[in-house]
């Protein structure tokens, strides 16, 4: 498979502050990958590197195998970082027209675009006229304009409100559906377990895991356990069970992770002849979430 | 070039302060030609000044290119402004991710520098042309076409002064007290003059020795470009005689100044490339 971008030992150092340490990853075509990571951990900082707007300490990147220097590769991708950033006095068109002859384009996908973000009937407005919303969604069109070979979003929900939430996220999803390769940069992740297929774990510059969203989430599952009566008494008989790793109490439930195939018939059978009958009994796999809150929290 | 020089004017040409400043900036460099309409009538005193031959040639091009490099601020807000506000309007990080180079940002607005400085001359040499062919006792072609190193002076003095806007921009990031540092330079070389003139009091010839410091500081260089023209007027020089002052200096232009200003132009421009390269956005 073609790729994309490519970063290895990527380094950057803000005076004491090792913002991004030792981060290699390659972005691969027609993927979706997500980069993950708590506020402050890196992940503004990386795409900033590779976007030309922040310099690097050490370590390298390539665009294209390194066919392109850096501004010409940026000229085949679309990117958004944290607010758009456009000319206020200029209305959504004067802008997009700017963004065609920096990107050596022509003019003729500036109202399919302004048309796919739902701003057409406000071509003509001046940016500093725009809500935040129709700000984010201007940045959008001005991102798709060359038809990017990738997409990169940084925080693109980020200060919108539910309504324009949801917009955003259905026009990232079209897009991906159409099978661009897009790099989405979040701290939500519900965001990223809907729409991503990779994922790359962040924090304090670190990197913690990379690889597919499946991969993550895949492990044997874990049970959510209760009883009426005597919680104790089950949580002793769980612990004597081969193929349970550990076991929490979280308030009424009881969560059993586990480290081989159980299925949910063999473990209620195995409590029934213990003399326990079960009030509640679940099997389910952990969700993104969770894996992201193991993984960061182990390295702490 | 054409094409970092058309994205630079598509920027200038939608904003609305830019656009009535440099409408200001032209008229009044056309207003030079209302000098010619002043004129006094009191009874027997007739004095028109326009007759006084300061728009003979080729004394024309050293006046006119004189009094149009004072209206010059008005170009610099312009270029000020439309390096600082791509800073406030964060634009010049939106400029850098869709695939401008920093070295074709910074090639941009110098272009559109030249390219102002560049109009600035033309339409400074057409009025003079007017002006002079209107109102010069001499048309001779061989006189009109004497002197023209004025123009040339007012474009290296323009093209460097804009320069010097364009790095204090990149430098202060706001345009306020970009236009603020300007001033503070300018105060700074009239402060180290004044310094200079007491430190050489007891010099032989004491204008000499500071002006020999003084021509290599940049705002000093640019206006030593071209000379004051008042005193060169034969109708001054006449009065100053029967005063018995001696006014006879050398007026023309330069090559060691040129050279001096192009240094600064140059260094300018380098610093703004190499200020913005470091910087993180």
């Amino acid at each position: 498979m073609e790729t994309i971008l490519s970063i290895k030992n990527l380094d950057k150092r803000f005076g004491n502050i090792h913002a991004v340490n030792n981060l290699s990853f390659d972005i691969k075509k027609g993927n979706v990958y997500g980069i993950l990571g708590p506020n402050g951990s890196g992940k503004s900082t990386t795409l900033g590197i590779i976007l030309n707007v922040v310099n690097k300490t050490s370590g390298e990147f390539s665009w294209f195998d390194g066919k392109l220097s850096t501004h010409q590769a940026l000229k085949k991708v679309g990117a958004i970082i944290e607010r758009p950033n456009f000319y206020p006095y200029m209305t959504a068109i004067q802008n997009l027209e700017l963004v065609c002859k920096i990107k050596e384009i022509p003019y003729n996908k500036i109202e399919e675009k302004l048309k796919t973000v739902n701003l057409f009937e406000r071509k003509n407005s001046k940016f500093k006229t725009y809500s935040l919303g129709m700000k984010q969604r201007l940045a959008i069109a001005s991102a798709l304009l060359n038809d990017p070979e990738i997409l990169i979003l940084d925080e693109p929900t980020n200060g919108l409100d539910p309504q324009g939430i949801h917009e955003i996220r259905k026009i990232i999803k079209d897009i991906a559906a159409q099978g661009t390769t897009i790099l989405l940069a979040s701290h939500l992740l519900d965001e990223v377990e809907k729409v991503c297929s990779h994922v790359v774990v962040i924090r304090e510059g670190i990197k913690l895991y990379s690889g597919s969203v499946d991969e993550m989430t895949a492990s044997h599952g874990l049970f959510e356990l209760k009883v009426a009566t005597d919680s104790d008494k089950l949580m002793e008989i769980l612990s004597i069970y081969d193929g349970i790793s550990s076991l929490k109490n979280e308030e009424e439930l009881i969560i059993a992770t586990l480290n081989k195939q159980i299925s949910a018939s063999e473990i209620n059978n195995y409590l029934f002849k213990n003399g326990i009958i079960l009030s509640h009994l679940v099997k389910r796999k952990p969700s993104l979430e969770q894996q992201f809150l193991t993984l960061t929290n182990n390295k702490s | 070039m054409l094409r970092l020089l058309n994205i630079e004017i598509h920027k200038l040409k939608y904003n609305r302060a830019s656009r009535i400043l440099t409408l200001i900036y032209f008229l009044l460099l056309t207003s030079i030609a209302l000098i010619a309409a002043i004129k006094f009538d009191i009874g027997p005193i007739q004095f028109h000044l326009a007759e006084q031959g300061i728009f003979n040639f080729p004394y024309i091009w050293h006046f006119n290119t004189f009094m149009a490099a004072i209206f010059k601020f008005f170009l610099l807000l312009v270029i000020v402004s439309m390096m600082a506000n791509e800073y406030s309007n964060k634009t010049l990080k939106q400029n850098l991710i869709d695939g401008l180079s920093k070295k074709e940002f910074i090639l941009s607005k110098f272009y559109t520098v030249i390219a102002l400085a560049l109009i600035s001359t033309i339409f400074v040499f057409v009025v003079s042309l007017i002006l002079g062919y209107s109102y010069s006792d001499f048309n001779e072609f061989a006189i009109v076409t004497t002197d023209l190193e004025y123009l040339f002076a007012f474009f290296i003095k323009l093209t460097a002064f804009f320069s010097f806007g364009l790095f204090m921009g990149i430098l202060v990031k706001r345009s306020a007290f970009a236009v603020g540092g300007i001033l503070i330079w300018f105060f700074g070389e009239s402060m180290l003059k004044g310094y200079l003139f007491w430190q050489f009091k007891d010099a032989t010839e004491t204008t000499e020795s500071v002006n020999s410091v003084m021509q290599f500081l940049p705002l000093e260089s640019m206006s030593n470009l071209i000379k004051e023209p008042f005193t060169r007027l034969s109708a001054v020089k006449s009065v100053a005689k029967q005063v018995g002052e001696d006014l006879s200096k050398d007026f023309s232009v330069q090559p060691l100044d040129i050279l001096i200003v192009l240094a600064w132009t140059a260094l300018f421009i380098y610093l703004s490339y190499a200020l913005l390269k470091k910087r993180d956005l």
